[in-house]
């Protein structure tokens, strides 16, 4: 299903690297190579090699302060606007670097959608909310427009919801109705990869059950990386884990190996309680 | 990185172990009475190996209530998770044992067994052994689950291919002696001989579930002649 390159190793902590076997050709949709981030001189992301392939979720997982909502922000350029934030290696979506000197990063983010920990709508209309990136792009023919609302919140899991209420405030909508606006206004300018950080953290069961079981929809047409908190979550949404410890990627394998019989010992601790 | 003190799931862990541990020691006292009490024809013993089933039965459904427990509250993953359902099974294959030692000693309760068996058939038959191997296959097993040993689980492997050689021969003798005999206490000494085997089997089956726990390596379902490939 997915190639991927080795994790990074790290001869101090005896990092052993992803086992491939049984994996078959698929196109790589992210990838990284040695990719070091520092906010000032601070190391916060270590070494890190992935691939991450096409249509797939990927969940990034680890103790709070380890680097994955920082790792996940780079590949929408996000960490650009930390005033200390460099970076060093390569970051490819699609085998392009989108750290090229040339890459409009405007362009980039229609391509990598994002959504985040707290449902954060503009105090617009449900239908202002999901037509307005495509408005910022220039797009004005209501036709178009409508059309892309509809297949936008349909693909969201909400149009049943809100569609005759399409001129309700969005923030009149309950807090899992206001994150699926979000991934809707996210896919309103049609990403290829969709990146979460912590979607579902702040939302009840019923809603977190339907965020997963949107993220098993989207993913037959998005690449899908999401960082979670929740053990579970990871289990139940994606295909693949990475583990983060202090900067560095400790595991990245299928995702039923990980939380059966992960090949590093650091990792088993971590997803046993043991620490963290 | 700082190690935690012991949480709740591992206490709740600790407590599940201690208590399949004490249902192996029912389990091995059950056997190990119903051995006696089959071969002295001894009815006291066979009614306290009855009086342990219930106790095994209780056991069983207990755990199996904690192992439900367990997954239902803990969500547990890799390690814990492999020894919940090691757990699951290990008390199902105990339980099984324990049914096998009560109907063993069952034939002294009722009083079926009327005649002394024949020495020599007993001899042929590696009866005394049988239930020896079954027992120390049992211990072994037993023992490799309370110290997490993955070697000495393998062990039971290697003594369930002699418990089957057993158990084959004691079917030829069975046979040879059936046709010499009007007596029908062989086919009470059949049932024992292939409960026994049964035992064998399930010893083998709680080293399997322990290899599993400790080394998320599956071994059931192989057929293997050594052990060495295992």
């Amino acid at each position: 299903m997915v190639i991927m390159e080795p994790v990074a190793r790290h001869d101090k902590m005896e990092t052993k690297p992803t086992d491939n076997a049984g994996t078959s050709p698929t196109a790589l949709k992210l990838r990284t190579r040695n990719v070091n981030v520092f906010y000032g001189d601070k190391k916060v992301i270590d070494n890190v090699s992935m691939g991450i392939a096409e249509k797939t979720v990927t969940a990034f997982i680890g103790p709070s302060g380890c680097g994955k909502s920082t790792f996940l922000r780079l590949f929408n350029r996000m960490n650009d606007y930390i005033d200390t934030f460099s970076k060093e290696g390569e970051i490819l979506i699609d085998d392009r670097e989108i750290y090229a000197p040339g890459v409009r990063v405007e362009e980039l983010r229609k391509q990598v959608g994002m959504v985040f920990q707290k449902p954060n709508p503009f105090p617009k209309s449900i239908y202002e909310n999901v037509a307005y990136g495509l408005k910022i792009q220039g797009i004005k023919k209501k036709t178009v427009l409508d059309e892309a609302v509809e297949a936008s919140l349909r693909s969201a899991a909400l149009w049943d919801e809100v569609r005759d209420n399409l001129n309700k405030s969005a923030l009149a909508l309950s807090g899992g109705q206001q994150q699926r606006l979000c991934i809707a206004r996210a896919l309103a300018v049609k990403p290829s990869v969709l990146l979460m950080d912590e979607p579902a953290s702040a939302l009840d069961p019923i809603a977190t059950s339907k965020i997963e079981e949107l993220i098993h929809e989207l993913k037959h047409a998005y690449t899908i990386v999401i960082v979670t908190h929740n053990m579970q979550q990871a289990g139940r949404v994606s295909d693949k884990t990475a583990f983060f410890y202090l900067g560095r990627l400790i595991e990245y394998n299928d995702t039923k190996k990980l939380f059966t019989s992960p090949d590093h010992e650091m990792t088993e601790n971590y997803i046993t309680g043991r620490f963290g | 990185m700082e190690e935690k003190q012991m949480t709740n799931l591992e206490r709740e862990l600790a407590s599940l172990k201690k208590e399949i541990v004490g249902m192996m020691e029912l389990v091995f006292n059950q056997l190990e009475r119903a051995e006696k009490a089959f071969t002295e024809r001894d009815m006291s013993l066979a009614r306290e190996v009855h009086h342990f089933e219930k106790l095994v039965d209780g056991a069983d459904l207990h755990i199996d209530k904690e192992c439900e427990n367990l997954i239902a509250l803990y969500n547990p993953v890799a390690g814990d998770l492999r020894f919940v359902l090691a757990a699951s099974k290990i008390i199902s294959h105990l339980e099984r044992v324990g049914d096998h030692a009560d109907k063993i000693a069952r034939y002294i309760r009722k009083r079926q067994i009327q005649d002394p068996f024949d020495k020599a058939l007993l001899k042929a038959v590696r009866f005394a052994d049988m239930f020896d191997l079954a027992q120390e296959m049992l211990e072994i097993a037993t023992q490799a689950f309370i110290e997490e040993d993955g070697g000495l689980a393998r062990e039971v492997f290697g003594l369930d291919i002699q418990m089957n050689e057993i158990y084959s021969n004691a079917l030829t003798e069975m046979h040879k002696h059936a046709s010499q005999t009007k007596s029908g206490n062989v086919l009470y000494l059949f049932s024992v001989v292939n409960k026994l085997e049964r035992v064998g089997d399930m010893a083998k089956n709680i080293a399997e579930e322990t290899v599993f726990y400790l080394e998320a390596k599956v071994l059931k379902h192989r057929k293997v002649k050594h052990v060495k490939e295992l």
